[in-house]
């Protein structure tokens, strides 16, 4: 047996000690595995994004139109020093108004739209009736003007059980993916450290 | 009388023999010659591939679209090569190998501003055989996508709708909103972790601050610190991501401001963890048992982890309330909270808790777009099926 198969064993029984309760090889493991992340992710984060979408082109291809990021970013780390902590209200700004500029278009291009599109090419079938109720009947559950009274409750009401239905699915679907999750780790510790099962 | 064919004996150039023929049965028999020359003559080798190169349409620039016409369906020829040059360096360079049932190439290698020729080069048995030269051509970037003239009135409707109702909203004294269950929840949270002495955690899930949920999320932040600032309820907000916690801290520091209590603001306590999803799910479920907060508020864009964060809370004793846009985790958010905020109710939620007209106003304006919407399905459909496809083709989306 080797060593990152052991390595391995121990960590993954750490993190299932956590089903009992808090100890200390949980915390260890839990310290190690962000401790570890981190470092990942700076690395990362130097190798895939400052050396190449910030280093290279300003000081190798001499675009100099890259600085203005960087200024951006340095902003965000005036944090540490009080006096100008406000800067990086500036990189804030617009990282969110551009976040929301750019979803916008792309939500109502990807998501209304292609969906639009979708439910009133099915509309001659069962299946399409069946979909444009449920879009009617869910979009009246989330209309928030009017309460859910009468006439419009009854078809809100109608909404949540389309959206009961898809969670029950999901549910179920996605608790199957997790099961093959443990089963894989159940494989890994019956079979490649005790070798009970092949 | 001279032979017309004796010319080939003369000494003079060939043009200058013509000049002097004037006899019509010369004519006659140069044409008859000229006729079985062309129709008897050996097929020379033709070429008739050949390769037609225009900037690719609606994209960032850097990209040039290669169409190759005039594939013949020959088994000897498996594939074809594409050569390109800039006017700067004229040698011909290999850029691409393609093979013969491909009909179109898009050459990403380009830069923008440069002029390119393209040629193609194939083996036909033995042979190499080489297209004529097609360009140059320019790859450029196009600051309008001709395909998406829909999208853009779809936003600019949406604007209109929003931005009207908005309007509306400042100027009406009241505006109804329909009281959502778990909003109503969020004072009852508090409440009981003021009364019970023991912090609130709260958590935005893995979303950036590029993400809608991330910014619903900050929103209602704004409203449950002001709420811990005025009762002196310590907030605990471990973080995924950096710009997040830098968002959070400045959110908090404001409400507290705005609570009349900025000593109540503890930038220590919005802190980063990692950027691994399970590294950051191992944390807080550890934050969690350790520090057993009352009240767990898990309000953002959240995946795998959803449950292993909801479960652990459920197991220590917290009441807690969740919500968010990610429709997967829903039904475990729905299991394991007391609470769940579905969909958009999340976003609703700002404005709900914070009062604010202008927040108000566009969610009406957004509830009467969904009334659009529905009727729009319905037309469309309706329409589609007596044949008017009009409708319908006006939602492609390139």
């Amino acid at each position: 047996m080797n060593i990152e198969t052991l390595i391995a064993t121990f960590l993954t029984l750490c993190i299932f000690s956590f089903l009992y309760k808090d100890n200390p090889f949980y915390k260890f493991a839990e310290h190690l595995l962000v401790g570890i992340s981190v470092g990942y992710v700076l690395v990362m984060a130097v190798n895939t994004t400052l050396m190449p979408k910030l280093v290279n082109p300003v000081f190798k291809q001499g675009e100099l139109g890259y600085i203005i990021p960087g200024i951006l970013g340095i902003f965000m780390l005036l944090r540490f020093f009080p006096r100008y902590t406000w800067l990086s209200r500036i990189s804030i700004a617009l990282i969110i108004g551009a976040g929301a500029g750019v979803a916008i278009p792309a939500t109502i291009q990807a998501r209304l739209f292609s969906q639009m599109q979708a439910s009133m090419k099915d509309f001659a079938s069962i299946d399409g009736i069946i979909i444009f109720l449920g879009i009617a009947s869910t979009l009246a559950y989330f209309f928030f003007s009017k309460e859910h009274k009468g006439w419009f409750g009854a078809t809100a009401k109608m909404g949540t059980w389309f959206l009961m239905i898809f969670f029950g699915a999901t549910f179920g679907y996605t608790v199957m993916s997790r099961i093959s999750l443990l089963i894989g780790r159940m494989q890994f510790l019956l079979g490649d450290f005790l070798h009970i099962i092949k | 009388m001279t032979s017309p064919f004796n010319f080939l004996a003369y000494e003079q150039p060939f043009f200058c023999e013509i000049m002097r023929i004037h006899d019509l049965k010369f004519l006659f028999f140069l044409l008859l010659f000229l006729v079985f020359l062309f129709t008897f003559s050996p097929a020379y080798p033709q070429n008739p591939v050949h390769l037609k190169a225009v900037d690719t349409p609606n994209d960032k620039g850097e990209s040039i679209t290669l169409a190759l016409e005039g594939l013949s369906e020959d088994p000897a020829i498996s594939e074809y090569e594409i050569w390109r040059a800039t006017d700067m360096d004229e040698n011909f360079q290999l850029v691409a190998k393609v093979s013969s049932k491909e009909t179109t190439y898009i050459d990403t290698g380009v830069k923008d501003g440069i002029r390119y020729s393209y040629l193609l080069k194939y083996r036909k048995g033995a042979d190499v055989l080489v297209s004529p030269i097609t360009g140059p051509v320019i790859s450029r970037g196009q600051w309008f996508h001709t395909q998406r003239v829909n999208v853009l009135l779809g936003v600019i409707i949406s604007f209109i709708f929003i931005l009207g109702f908005v309007r509306y909203a400042k100027k009406a004294k009241k505006l109804y909103i329909r009281p959502i269950s778990g909003l109503q929840a969020i004072d009852d949270a508090i409440g009981r972790a003021t009364e019970m002495g023991k912090p609130i955690l709260y958590s935005a899930g893995l979303g950036k601050m590029d993400r809608v949920a991330t910014m619903a999320s900050m929103n209602i932040l704004s409203s449950v610190a002001e709420k811990t600032a005025e009762y002196n309820t310590p907030l605990i907000f471990p973080n995924y991501d950096p710009v997040v916690m830098t968002t959070a801290q400045e959110v908090v520091k404001e409400a507290c401001s705005r609570a009349g209590h900025p000593e109540a603001y503890h930038p220590d306590n919005i802190f980063f963890v990692t950027q691994s999803q399970f590294g950051y799910a191992a944390a807080v479920d550890g934050i969690m048992t350790r520090q057993l907060p009352a009240t767990n508020m898990f309000l953002g864009t959240f995946e795998a982890e959803a449950l292993i964060l909801a479960e652990t809370g459920n197991s220590i004793g917290a009441f807690q309330i969740a919500g968010t846009d990610s429709t997967i985790q829903l039904a475990f958010f729905i299991v394991a909270c007391d609470y769940t905020l579905i969909g958009e109710e999340l976003f609703v939620a700002s404005g709900y808790l914070s009062q604010d007209k202008q927040v108000l106003g566009s969610i009406k304006g957004q509830d009467w777009l969904k009334v659009v919407i529905v009727f729009l399905i319905l037309l469309g459909g309706v329409a589609g099926i007596l044949g008017f496809n009009k409708i319908i083709e006006f939602f492609n989306v390139g």
